[in-house]
């Protein structure tokens, strides 16, 4: 009786089949969910390819459009470039500050976000909810919000990536800490030694490399991510990028996605070197 | 100072044997804030004058003060058929992009195509993520118009760059040892894919297009800033007129949104690693 009721309400509604095998034992195989996994997948498809318009003929009437736009941005124009040096260089800048700003703000709060350090449940619960909440808007919006605050800008704009940089390097970073061995770290506790002095000595050694190799990768991400952040006018080549695709200079644009693409490049390289000294 | 003179001797040989590595830690951190400084050379940091005091103010009390009649008003204009059109578009770019990704990830894994075909659809992959889907929407607006459908049809574009290269890793190390025995016991190329393939790559597929879901539910809200429909265009919308009490409405239904939508995605990839169904 007891095992009938811990049975899904799928189950007890489509009984499973019954097999009596060849030895005398029997089983009991549920029956597949697949029918109505793709049923209920079916319907949302219906729902939402409805509210979004979605129509078939629009594309394949105006592919060639698209054809065009992507064959101009792959004839790149080259004289374009001195254009993009200066705004580029804002763009790492605006990259480079928010993404230290935030990785070193994120250090305390991911240590009271993590349950193995910080006792105190309600104000874990808190700083969760906290962090939780930054990460949940979007940088653009952060950035925008901040071009009405702090004026237009790069200022803006590093303030914005250093905001989404706390929420995702904190995140990483307390998951990262619950996982550590805690026996250095009780061992020195026993010794006397504070919670602060412990940690320093028997958790940061063991969390160090992983902490900037999520610091790495958030930078990577900055500069990728930095450069539209300028059509909200936060400064850096996304002003560039808007301006000459709203004018149709696709050639240009291709220019200026040509060099992001040697930056994010080189900063990929970059890393890699930095992180095989870490290791 | 006391722990070191109640330490016995191995601690302290220990303690002592510590690479002394002062000297490269301090340039370490004089490079980091000399680059810090650089990078804040250029900005333009006037202050917080006045106006931008008012405004951080304005947007406070916004946020603190949403305006209720949006949140349950019915019409097309109102939160929740935003909020629905936003899933819409996340859920649909999502399913459209897994689906022409396996594809594409087959045919950029070495151990399934010729090397030189493989690393010709990850290079078409790595230039799909490196434009910004903010700018692949500028480019199909001019395709599409606006409206909702530029914002799938982007998505799915930009959801096919990073679910193919999570897919890739997967069948990359994939266990042919399970081939080999369903070899063995005779069954044939449909049913090697069905009981050797298939389970071995499903789990990773969904839990990837499950955490692209998440990634595209987020994107959405920003593409309406184009133009690329969601709840992003009428956010866009009233934060260019000042209208500080809706931009808190939209701000806080996104940001329960998207936790409620992370919370649930996190569960069932949880339970899908631990290979529960």
């Amino acid at each position: 009786m007891t095992a009938e009721k811990k049975l899904p309400l799928f189950d007890r509604i489509f009984k499973p089949e019954h097999i009596v095998l060849e030895n005398g034992h029997s089983i009991d195989r549920p029956k597949s969910r697949m029918p109505l996994i793709l049923l209920v997948l079916a319907i949302a498809i219906v729902i939402s390819a409805k509210t979004t318009g979605f129509d078939f003929e629009i594309l394949l009437r105006r592919a060639n459009q698209l054809v065009v736009i992507l064959g101009r941005i792959f004839r790149p124009n080259f004289s374009f470039f001195p254009k993009v040096i200066s705004p580029l260089i804002g763009t790492i800048k605006m990259s480079i500050v928010g993404t230290v700003v935030g990785c070193v703000v994120s250090l305390p709060f991911a240590i009271f976000a993590s349950s193995n350090i910080n006792r105190n449940k309600p104000l874990l619960f808190v700083v969760r909810i906290i962090v939780s909440i930054v990460r949940s808007l979007p940088v653009v919006v952060y950035a925008y919000l901040f071009v009405f605050i702090f004026g237009m800008g790069t200022f803006a704009g590093s303030l914005a990536i250093g905001v989404f940089t706390f929420g995702i390097v904190t995140k990483m970073l307390y998951e990262n800490i619950e996982t550590i061995d805690m026996g250095p770290y009780e061992a020195m506790q026993s010794f006397g030694a504070t919670t602060l002095q412990s940690f320093w000595a028997a958790c940061v050694p063991q969390i160090l490399p992983q902490y900037l190799d999520n610091c790495l990768y958030c930078f990577e991400l900055n500069v990728r991510q930095s450069s539209i952040l300028g059509y909200v006018g936060a400064g850096g080549l996304g002003i560039l990028i808007t301006e000459r695709i709203s004018l149709r200079a696709y050639e240009d644009a291709g220019m200026i996605f040509l060099t992001i693409f040697a930056v994010v490049w080189t900063i990929d390289l970059m890393n890699d070197f930095i992180r095989s000294k870490i290791k | 100072m006391t722990q070191e003179m109640t330490a016995n001797e191995n601690v302290l040989e220990k303690l002592y044997s510590e690479p002394k590595n002062l000297w490269k830690r301090l340039l370490i951190a004089a490079v980091v804030i000399g680059l810090v400084i650089w990078g804040n050379s250029g900005s333009q940091f006037q202050g917080l004058t006045e106006k931008g005091l008012n405004v951080a103010r304005a947007i406070l009390y916004g946020i603190t003060h949403p305006e209720t009649m949006l949140l349950f008003d019915l019409t097309e204009k109102g939160i929740p058929y935003l909020i629905l059109e936003t899933i819409s578009i996340a859920f649909l770019s999502t399913f459209i992009g897994a689906c022409l990704a396996i594809p594409i990830s087959f045919l950029s894994s070495t151990n399934i195509v010729p090397k030189p075909v493989a690393y010709l659809f990850r290079a078409i992959t790595l230039l799909i993520r490196t434009i910004p889907s903010l700018i692949w929407a500028l480019i199909w607006i001019r395709v599409t118009g606006p409206g909702a459908f530029c914002g799938v049809i982007t998505q799915s574009i930009c959801s096919i760059g990073m679910i193919s290269k999570m897919n890739i890793s997967a069948i990359e190390n994939l266990d042919t040892g399970v081939l080999e025995a369903l070899d063995a016991c005779g069954a044939n190329t449909f049913e090697k894919i069905r009981c050797g393939v298939i389970p071995q790559l499903s789990a990773t597929f969904i839990s990837t297009a499950i955490y692209r879901f998440d990634i595209n539910l987020k994107d959405a809200t920003i593409l309406g800033i184009v133009g690329a429909g969601g709840i992003g265009f009428p956010l866009n919308d009233a934060i260019a007129n000042a209208r500080w009490n809706r931009v808190g409405a939209f701000l806080l239904v996104l940001v329960i949104m998207v936790i409620i939508i992370e919370w649930i995605s996190t569960q069932i990839r949880a339970s899908l690693a631990r290979g529960k169904r």
